[in-house]
């Protein structure tokens, strides 16, 4: 589902982001990409995001080689991918609903199915009954898990995770890493980046570390 | 034969309910397709209303840029009215010297009737003049302070049908009659007919230019309001190209702002115009009693509304459009 084969990003600052990196996880399968801050982890999902170019190397994702995808192409693309952020960035001017239901919107899904879809992701991450409040009167653990809600919610093939647990405390951080599980189970492919090394070696996965750009590591725990 | 029968009705029918499939999944992409512009014109209705005074001051200031222009024309076009109305009336006005006896009077009228191409001649001593001038003017009490009669008496040379649009005659006219030692000035009206027509070009020219001068004011305008707006909400257009939005999902909202700022500027305009030619009308009016026309100012009328109406609004989605295109060719990697 995710291939990378000698993939290259230097920054137009000319740094280095990703050296010579080659792996492939399979449909279905989850992964942790770990390593220091500043490794490359958030380059490699924006790579995938296609937020940048590779500037060398091939990168497939479901098949598709990502070289062939013009600009005009990638809101298309995006559609087939759900991300999450440390800073979830969630939208504050708008209600709970609104804020799952945009990607749905976005690719002109008739009204009447958007209920139905922006419930049952509400009900996945444990949020039922609250369509109707604004995200600001959430916990922090409350609005990782609305983040997560709208990265699922147009069942995307591929679920990818930046920092998802950034500023949350260690209980609430195994609870999101619970989520992300839940949607491997259903049959997701996801990739869930962390600098939390403790974090993850406690969860049975496989694991990618990231050092300077290598990737130094691919290994099951536990 | 048979068979070959069975299959023919077997594709046609898979045929037809492809045909319905596709009916109805282009049913939904439409529904869908007007339900993103509903909301899209919805969450910019309530935007701007809910800012309405800024949303008030900025389409003023369009409609401001727009009212010069069009106030422009509306002059130009009335000028030109007047052109027109005065077009068979070209009279000869001439002056005569204030201390002519009544005489003398009689005697260089029938001398001038007698001219060739005079088709009519009228006399108006400065007293009928005063008094003529003294009702349809409204300045009576002014008048009462003179001691003194300021008006000549003048004469009024309606010139032959054949001769009206002759200049070459009426400048040899005009030549011979300024010899009479009793005759003060001599006006053709034809040459401030001449004049105005001039005057009129000249003011269309210029409301053209200066509404392609304006034009680009007002898009700056808009363009510069809806990057305001696109500043506010810069990460809601983050999280839309994230998720999968093109950049025409991302420019609806504020195609629809540009819209409504351009056609409330646009009405706006409108009306301070037609409150100008009310405004003016009663002393135009005035005005052309006095010279014996009966000229009614025309404002913009519906085409012209219609028109400005339809100039603000391609301005507001041009605005609105380069606004939005220049901030997303910043988001986007490539
Ligand atoms: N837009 C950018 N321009 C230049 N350098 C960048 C840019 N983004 C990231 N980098 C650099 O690339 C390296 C990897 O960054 P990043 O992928 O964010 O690491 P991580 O997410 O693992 O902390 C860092 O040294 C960072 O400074
Ligand atoms: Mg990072």
């Amino acid at each position: 589902m995710i291939l990378f084969d000698k993939v290259n990003k230097r920054y137009p600052s000319g740094h280095q982001a990703i050296i010579n990196l080659s792996f492939e996880l399979e449909a279905g399968e989850m992964a942790f990409l770990t390593g220091h801050s500043g490794a490359g982890k958030s380059t490699l999902l924006k790579l995938i995001m296609l937020l940048e170019r590779s500037t060398s190397g091939q990168l497939l994702i479901d098949g598709k080689n990502l070289s062939r995808i013009d600009r005009t192409q990638i809101p298309y693309y995006r559609r087939n991918i759900g991300v999450v952020f440390q800073n979830h960035q969630l939208l504050f001017d708008r209600n709970i609903f609104d804020n799952v239901a945009l990607p749905l919107f976005v690719s002109g899904l008739r009204p009447r199915d958007v209920g139905r879809r922006v419930r049952a992701a509400l009900d996945k991450v444990g949020l039922s009954g609250k369509e109707k409040m604004n995200p600001i009167m959430l916990s922090g653990g409350e609005q990782q898990r609305l983040g997560i809600a709208r990265a699922v919610v147009h069942k995307p093939k591929i679920l990818l995770a930046d920092e998802p647990t950034g500023n949350l405390d260690p209980q609430l951080s195994e609870e999101i890493m619970g989520v992300f599980n839940k949607f491997c189970e259903a049959g997701s492919t996801v990739l869930v980046a962390s600098h939390d090394l403790e974090l993850v070696s406690s969860i049975a996965q496989r694991l990618l570390r990231l050092e300077k750009g290598f990737l130094v590591e691919d290994k099951k725990t536990v | 034969m048979i068979q070959n029968r069975r299959r023919n009705s077997k594709s046609s029918s898979s045929l037809l309910s492809g045909h319905d499939f596709n009916n109805q999944a282009l049913i939904n992409r439409l529904q869908s397709y007007f339900y993103s512009h509903y909301l899209a014109f919805s969450s910019a209705t309530s935007r701007l209303s809910s800012l309405p005074f800024r949303f008030l001051s900025i389409s003023l200031v369009i409609a401001i840029a727009l009212s010069l222009p069009a106030g422009f024309y509306v002059a130009a076009i009335n000028l030109q009215k007047i052109t027109n109305i005065t077009d068979n009336s070209n009279t000869i006005s001439i002056f005569l010297k204030t201390t002519v006896t009544q005489p003398q009077i009689e005697l260089l009228k029938e001398k001038i009737s007698l001219e060739e191409g005079v088709e009519n001649i009228r006399y108006i001593s400065s007293q009928k003049g005063l008094d003529e001038f003294r009702i349809e003017s409204g300045f009576g009490d002014v008048l009462e302070m003179l001691d003194e009669n300021p008006l000549p008496p003048v004469f009024l040379i309606e010139p032959n049908r054949k001769f009206q649009n002759n200049t070459e005659f009426i400048k040899k006219l005009v030549f011979k009659l300024k010899k009479e030692h009793l005759i003060e000035n001599i006006q053709i009206d034809m040459m401030w007919l001449k004049r105005l027509q001039a005057i009129s070009l000249i003011g269309e020219r210029l409301s053209f230019m200066l509404g392609a001068i304006l034009a680009f004011g007002v898009l700056l305008i808009i363009s510069n309001a809806v990057s305001l707006s696109l500043d506010s909400r810069g990460e809601e257009v983050v999280v839309i190209k994230l998720v999968g939005g093109t950049d025409s999902y991302v420019r609806r909202p504020f195609l629809y702002t540009g819209f409504w700022y351009g056609a409330v500027g646009g009405i706006l305009s409108w009306i301070f115009i037609a409150i100008a030619v009310y405004w003016l009308s009663m002393p135009v009016e005035k005005l052309s009693a006095l010279y014996q026309n009966s000229l009614e100012l025309e404002g913009l009328g519906f085409f012209g509304m219609i028109s400005l109406v339809s100039i603000g609004v391609g301005l507001g989605l041009l605005g609105a459009w380069l606004a939005v295109t220049r901030q997303l060719s910043g988001i986007e990697s490539k």
